[in-house]
Parts: C-alpha cells; structure tokens; sequence
C-alpha cells in the first residue's frame, strides 16, 4: 500500500465537490419534499395526485438512469445542463422523492390535538404549518432524515457518470494513471465516511437538543 | 355583567354520517355568563362547544360573535370566508380535555403563542400579559418549563392562560377536569372559580356537579342533540322539570343525594 503515490489535493478537492453536491442537493431536496408533503396532505386533489406521481416516478426509478436521463436525454428537447448543475438536479428530484415521504410520516405522526389546538386559536394555516406542525413533525422525522442524507452523501459518486470531478471520479482517474486502485478507492471510501461520520454526529446533536422538550 | 350576547348560535344542525349529532341548537350566551353543558355521553354537548368555534363546521346555523356572523349553510369558501371563521376562532378561544399544549414550546411560548402570530401584539407586551395570566393560574415559576415536566392539573391550567391569552369574548371549555386525578381536579375548578368570579364569560362541558351548581348562571341539558332542559342552577339541580334529568342527576350523585332529589320531586 503507497497511499502517498495518490495526488491528495485533488483527492481533497473531489471530497469537497462530493460535499457540495450532497449539501445543495439535499438542502433543495428539503425543500422540494417539504412541499411535496404538503400537496400531498392537501384537500385538492390534483395536488395530491401530483404528488403520488412525482413520488412513484423519482422513487421507483434508479438514480443512475435518472442522471443518465437529464445529462444525455434534455438535451435532445433542447435543454443542455451543465454537468454539475445537472447532477444537482437529479439529486435534488431524487432525494425530494423520499424526503417527502419522511415529512409527511412526521405529519401524520403530529397529534390530532394540535391541530385543533392551533386551528381553535385562528392561526393561518401557514403559521399553523411553521409553529406548531412542523418543529414537532420534524423532531419525529429526523431519523428517517438523516438517513437520507447519508444515503444521498454516497449516492453523488454516481455524478461521476456525467463528468463530474466528485471524489470518485478523482479516486478513479488516480487509479488509472498510477495504477494504485485500491489505495484510490480506499482514500476515496475513507473520504466518504469521514463526511458520513460528521453528519451523523450532527444528527445525534440535533436529535438530543430536539428532544430536551420532552425529557 | 351586561345585556350584550357575547356569542349566538341559531339553527345549529351537524351530522356525522347517518348520525344527527345536533338538530336545531339553539345557544346564547350573554356577556360575563357562565353557562354548563351536561347531559349523557354521545348527547352532543362536545360537539356543540366545537360548533361555537366553528373546529366543527355546523351543516346548517349561524353563529355571531360580535357582530360577526357566520352562515354555515352557505357552502361557499373563498377568502373572505376563511377570513370570518378566523375571526370567529380568535374570539373563541377553546380548552380541551387533553389540554393540546404545544409540547415543544415552553409554558410561556405556549400562553403567548396566540398574542404574538395572531393578535400581533409586541412581544414585551404580549410577554408581560403572559406572566400576570401564569400568575392568575399560579404557575408563575413554572414559566420556563415545558409542558412534559408539568402536571395534568398544572397542563390544564396553562391552557387556561393561553385561551385567556386571546382576550376572547368566550371561553369554551370541553371536560376540562376529565382526565385528571380526583386531586387534580381541585386546582384546575379553582382556577375556573376564580375566572366565574372575575366576570369571564365562559361555556363548559362538566360532569362536575358541585362545581356547576356553585359557578353556573345556567345549566342546559343535552340529550341526543337536543338542548332538552335549561334552568338556573338551583332549579336543575334540586327541581329540574324533566325526568329525563331527574335520572341522570340519580345516576350522577349516587345514592345519598337520592332523598333530596325525591323530595323536591
């Protein structure tokens, strides 16, 4: 093993635009599920059925021929994406997919109670959402959440499908033109999992300090 | 207390599938008025409370709060709509038997919740009122708490501020004591005493029959969504006109109030 053969500061730059992509992607993915959740919980039913579509396509179907689908496929009706915004946007359709599924678990898991709580004291319905739905709906999601986030850290070495620099593409080309694979993708997994480790450290934090309200 | 109604209901039918839960409700209730709901469960008197608030939409009825009035058989939505049953909520503040507290807000958060996003108040303001009503209910220490380190009693009694935090024109209050411990129980009525007292005008769904006698202007009895009997409280407790009430009152009191029942009867 001569891990000092790979070239580590384009490892290091691979490892942070692994990163960014997980980061954007799953920050708009957040967002996306948060109001997919809410159209499909909705009383109009378009939206709702709107909603079970978007879900059922984006989570039935694999991530690598979704990218695929964007990066080769748009372009022929005419819409060329760049490679990274093109991968940031199937992750972001991907991961909003699942995302809204765990929000509108932790909707439901809100008690009934609250609702009324909320409803009898003429908040709007926005408001109701960010006061009183959403921090408890959240707490109770959580979990599900940052094991989507995790999940979705790993799933951006597939960016490098369409030609993005990401940690595995770096780990691969290292590989080929130092004939040193498994160190490369020894370095790259270890990338991956200190990125992985951080986030559930966070989540942990988070969990503890969403839980003090219910010591 | 004055001649000014501080809610009117007329007409109030609700249905939930084949079952007529309210036919023809009729209810007002006059400005520093403590009205008692009672009757058997299933008799439509929760249902009733949550119709004043408008948590249950009527099929048919009006209900007026300050001159503010909602027609329920007209179908129709919109925004003017949505609009006027705000309005009506805000006015009609509700307190429920499982108390509903906002768990992850801390008992002050929870009473100025309502000041802050709905009435708009400024917080100082809205924060100061919150601490003379945490003090009305004596829980001024425990203002920095959140509701899963408090009581049942002392849970109550916080949502007691918060509905009284809305400054309404009426209380509704549904089995406030019923899933509380005899102990408990104490504490919360007091509070309740000490509202009567001050002149809020109050609507409440109890089985709490010494409570109801002492603090009531007015007991009505509801049986399968009729209001069937109506008296001051000294008549329906001691003299009520129907033998429908005479045998729940039996049922309710036990036997040593049976000889004065049959007295008067």
């Amino acid at each position: 093993m001569d891990f000092l053969a790979l070239p580590l500061p384009a490892l290091l730059q691979g490892l942070a635009v692994t990163f960014f992509l997980g980061l954007a992607s799953f920050v708009l993915g957040s967002g996306l599920g948060a109001v997919v959740a809410l159209a499909r919980i909705s009383a109009v039913l378009p939206l709702r059925l709107a909603a079970v579509a978007y879900v059922s396509v984006f989570r039935g179907t694999p991530l690598l021929i979704q990218i695929m689908l964007v990066y080769f496929g748009l372009p022929q009706l005419g819409v060329r994406i760049p490679p990274i915004p093109s991968a940031i946007l199937t992750f972001t359709l991907y991961s909003g997919a699942y995302l809204s599924e765990n929000f509108r678990g932790g909707i439901l898991a809100v008690d009934k109670g609250q609702w009324e709580a909320a409803n009898s004291m003429g908040l709007t319905y926005r408001r109701m959402l960010g006061r009183i739905i959403f921090p408890q709906a959240i707490r109770t999601a959580l979990p599900a959440i940052g094991n989507r986030f995790i999940a979705l850290m790993k799933d951006t070495s597939l960016a490098s499908a369409i030609t993005v620099v990401e940690l595995t593409r770096v780990a691969e080309s290292a590989g080929s033109s130092s004939f040193r694979y498994v160190e490369a993708f020894v370095a790259a997994a270890a990338g991956y999992w200190l990125i992985n480790t951080a986030l559930s450290l966070g989540q942990a934090a988070l969990e503890r300090r969403m839980g003090r309200a219910y010591a | 207390m004055t001649d000014r109604n501080a809610i009117d209901a007329h007409g109030l039918h609700k249905r939930f599938g084949d079952l007529q839960v309210l036919k023809s409700v009729d209810l007002s209730v006059r400005s520093g008025e403590v009205v008692v709901i009672m009757g058997p469960s299933g008799s439509g008197k929760t249902t009733l409370l949550r119709c004043l608030n408008l948590l249950e939409r009527p099929d048919a009825g009006t209900v007026t709060v300050r001159g503010r009035t909602v027609d329920c058989s007209a179908r129709g939505s919109g925004r003017g709509r949505a609009r006027l049953i705000r309005d009506i909520r805000i006015r009609t503040a509700m307190v429920f038997q499982q108390y509903n507290l906002f768990p992850h807000m801390t008992v002050l958060q929870n009473v100025v919740e309502g000041p802050l996003s709905v009435r708009r108040l400024p917080r100082p303001y809205a924060v100061e009122v919150g601490e003379r009503l945490l003090e009305r209910v004596g829980l001024a220490d425990k203002r920095d708490e959140y509701p899963s380190r408090l009581s049942g009693g002392q849970k109550q009694r916080v949502a007691i501020a918060r509905a009284l935090a809305m400054d309404p024109e009426v209380v509704l209050l549904d089995e406030p004591t019923s899933s509380l411990d005899p102990e408990l129980r104490g504490e919360v009525l007091q509070v309740l005493r000490d509202l009567a007292a001050r002149g809020t005008t109050m609507v409440i769904v109890t089985h709490e029959i010494a409570f109801a006698r002492e603090v009531a202007d007015r007991v009505l009895f509801m049986d399968s969504g009729y209001i069937l009997e109506e008296q001051p409280p000294r008549t329906f407790f001691t003299d009520p006109a129907s033998t429908r009430v005479r045998s729940f009152l039996r049922l309710m009191t036990g036997v040593e109030s049976q000889p004065e029942l049959g007295a008067a009867g």
